[in-house]
């Protein structure tokens, strides 16, 4: 693998020299483990590991759910009760398969964030930024399409409005809705293709992760200061680094061990917190629920779907320029997918050239508001569409647009970075007594 | 900056101004102290029993729980009844349709209960898990993740909801008046002008079941409507999380040993960072 300069793997005896000619599967997987990673990682570096940690249960819990569960309207909500009282360990199975989507979702924002954070979209990891919104993108259509098997209330509702979303695309919309749903309407076609592509999704996500990791391994991690570990040299990259074997190794577990404290105190204690009581009565196409809800984890972008109605200026001028193509509904659509858009395009949008936002005076208050900007999203999507609720989700939604496409921007021309340290390991040694010129490797 | 204000501005508005837009009476949902509430509460093996004995005798005329096989009446950590009972109960109580047979026959352990569709009564096999008795405030979640999601305290309180109709309804208006029914009819004669409720609940199709000594419990238990009410509540928790002890058990085993892991791994981590970052500099 390309990047930073260090020591490769040797096969030692005959039985490994004889695999290795053959394929160098041994040699890919210690150019892996032992890459050199920055030693100036902070807590923030761990959820990398906690989402492919969430990836391999949900796919492992998933598999042994499907064994049990029938995808059929008239027999699937009936299977998971079956799951629940009947499999051993089913109801084990299921909370943890649900509650691990949560967890998988509480990982990836925190993983976004810290990106954001800290500029690791920046070049030269642009491509890794965008597959990782695509990573993103697939999780958020699994989760969806996962949400609703269990053919509740809340399954058959929620899916009814998302496909919606897609009919109120001008001239192809309908026909695209037909495509998704499998028929006019929400039925056992939807149920099976959903299914199905649920099923499929995660494996594509796995590919998408290996080539994440890829990537990153080819430009080596971004770290709290932005600042590259040194490759003139193998020695001075080794005065950056450390293997990522055994140090971040042990210390990703350590806080996986942590988290996954707290994602078992859920599962044990309250697992149906998380989700919405409405999703216990089975889907009936002839009762509406009085609030449909989205998970929480959509909440923010279905806030910002919400916000912009035919009141809002810029939709009534988007709607007369376009000769009414764009009405509020499509105006929406446009706003929710524009959101995530606007993310995957933050490498070009941001002007700095100044990667970490540790050294950003400016930036730094900005990215901090739009920390609670998405808070605020999340939370009002949960409101009901009604003063003050409108108001404040066309402010929140205003703000997660105009951070993207105005301030990142503007601040790379106005804002004075203030100093940073030369290389990695100056910013270590300012941390910690022993600087890494005496020698590192460790006793044991 | 001005963003900011402005956000400041609109989320203090908010807070005001919702309590204005809460105009509409709330009903009270009370939190009934059930034995099942917390990381290490669990099910009170009479109180379901006495559960059970309510729904046999007054709930199973018109509501099924055709989720719940009758096999696990013997499960210990629910009701626990010895295995003779449970299949003299299941024969004594409910006749199945035996497709084999072509015709009814009495009930056996290895059926279901029942599903009761006969006047469209709702099926409460998973009913204390399809209610949410506690929200808010302001849509943060925070009630219920202190009190619970509220389900058993909802049908509780439903059973208890039921009063004299506010006179401001017609005489004949559809339903039964019930303080604590959200989801029902409401005549437009009880509401103000801004079409607000002005009582609270609605008017529910279920006539009020239960009026206090409608079973004899074995146990000389008090009989109450309150009591009754809380006994088939706890019943239907049961009914609807059947597994709810193992799965206590198993949150606890694995906090517990995850807890451990972590202070393994935290130690191994400082230990194998020792070398590398030798003592911390207070920067």
């Amino acid at each position: 693998m390309a990047g930073i300069p260090h020591d490769h793997y040797e096969p030692k005896s005959g039985a490994e020299k004889w695999v290795h000619r053959r394929l160098p599967v041994i040699g890919l997987l210690y150019d892996t483990i032992m890459m050199p990673t920055p030693k100036n990682l902070n807590w923030m570096w761990i959820w990398g590991i906690v989402l492919t940690f969430t990836l391999v249960l949900q796919i492992a819990t998933g598999i042994s759910l499907v064994m049990h569960y029938t995808p059929d309207t008239t027999l699937a909500f009936a299977s998971v009760e079956h799951i629940m009282r009947d499999v051993n360990g089913g109801w084990a199975l299921r909370y943890m398969h649900a509650n691990g989507a949560s967890l998988f979702f509480v990982a990836v924002y925190a993983h976004l964030f810290r990106g954001l954070y800290y500029g690791s979209y920046k070049e030269p990891r642009e491509i890794t930024w965008i597959i990782g919104i695509l990573i993103y993108l697939l999780m958020m259509g699994t989760a969806f399409m996962g949400y609703v098997l269990p053919w509740g209330q809340m399954s058959f509702w929620g899916a009814t409005v998302i496909t919606g979303l897609f009919g109120a695309i001008p001239f192809i919309g309908e026909s695209i809705q037909t495509w998704l749903l499998g028929g006019p309407a929400v039925d056992n076609y939807t149920l099976t293709r959903f299914f199905s592509l649920h099923y499929l999704f995660p494996f594509v996500i796995a590919g998408l992760v290996i080539v994440h990791i890829w990537a990153f391994h080819s430009t080596g991690n971004n770290n709290p200061t932005g600042v590259e570990v040194r490759r003139t040299s193998k020695a001075e990259a080794e005065k950056d680094t450390v293997p990522f074997w055994p140090y971040f190794v042990i210390k990703d577990l350590f806080a996986l061990a942590v988290i996954l404290a707290v994602y078992f105190a859920i599962v044990g204690f309250m697992p149906n917190f998380l989700g919405h009581p409405d999703n216990y009565i089975e889907a009936n196409a002839l009762s509406t629920p009085a609030h449909i809800v989205p998970e929480w984890y959509f909440l923010p972008f279905y806030a910002i779907l919400r916000a912009f109605t035919a009141d809002v200026w810029v939709v009534q001028i988007a709607s007369f320029v376009t000769g009414g193509i764009v009405d509020a509904k499509f105006f929406g659509v446009i706003a929710m997918f524009g959101a995530i858009a606007v993310m995957a395009l933050a490498p070009w949008l941001d002007t700095s050239s100044i990667r970490s936002g540790k050294y950003r005076p400016m930036f730094k208050w900005w990215f901090a508001l739009l920390v609670i900007d998405f808070i605020v999203l999340m939370w009002v999507g949960a409101r009901p569409a009604e003063f003050p609720y409108d108001w404040i989700s066309l402010i929140a939604s205003a703000y997660w647009f105009g951070y993207f496409l105005i301030i990142l921007p503007l601040l790379g021309v106005i804002e004075k970075p203030m100093p940073r340290p030369e290389t990695i390991e100056e910013d270590f040694a300012s941390h910690y007594g022993k600087s890494s010129d005496t020698a590192t490797t460790p006793a044991e | 900056m001005f963003k900011k204000l402005a956000l400041t501005a609109a989320m203090a508005l908010a807070l005001t101004t919702a309590g204005a837009n809460a105009a509409e009476v709330e009903s009270h949902v009370e939190d009934f102290a059930f034995s099942f509430e917390g990381p290490f509460g669990s099910y009170d093996q009479h109180q379901l029993q006495r559960g059970l004995q309510v729904y046999t005798e007054v709930c199973s005329a018109c509501h099924g729980l055709r989720y719940v096989p009758l096999r696990d009446l013997s499960s210990e950590s629910g009701p626990g009844l010895p295995e003779d009972q449970v299949r003299a109960y299941a024969a004594q109580n409910f006749e199945v349709f035996d497709a084999e047979l072509d015709d009814f026959r009495p009930a056996t352990p290895a059926d279901h209960f029942p599903a009761n569709t006969g006047v469209g009564a709702p099926d409460l096999s998973l009913m204390a898990k399809s209610r949410a008795g506690f929200h808010g405030p302001y849509g943060t979640g925070i009630n219920q993740l202190l009190k619970g999601i509220g389900g058993p305290e909802y049908i509780a309180s439903l059973l208890n909801g039921y009063e004299e109709a506010p006179s401001c309804a017609p005489e004949d208006f559809d339903g039964h008046y019930n303080t604590v029914f959200a989801a029902g009819g409401y005549p437009d004669s009880c509401k103000d002008e801004d079409g607000h409720h002005m009582y609270p609940g609605s008017w529910i199709a279920m006539g009020q079941p239960l009026y206090g000594d409608d079973v004899e419990y074995a146990d000389g238990h008090e009989s109450d409507v309150h009591h009754e009410a809380m006994d088939v509540s706890a019943f239907l928790m049961w009914a609807a999380e059947p597994k709810m002890m193992a799965r206590k058990q198993a949150g606890f085993v694995g906090v517990l040993f995850l807890t451990l892991l972590s202070v393994l791994l935290y130690l191994t981590n400082k230990r194998i960072w020792a070398p590398i970052k030798g003592k911390k500099k207070h920067a």
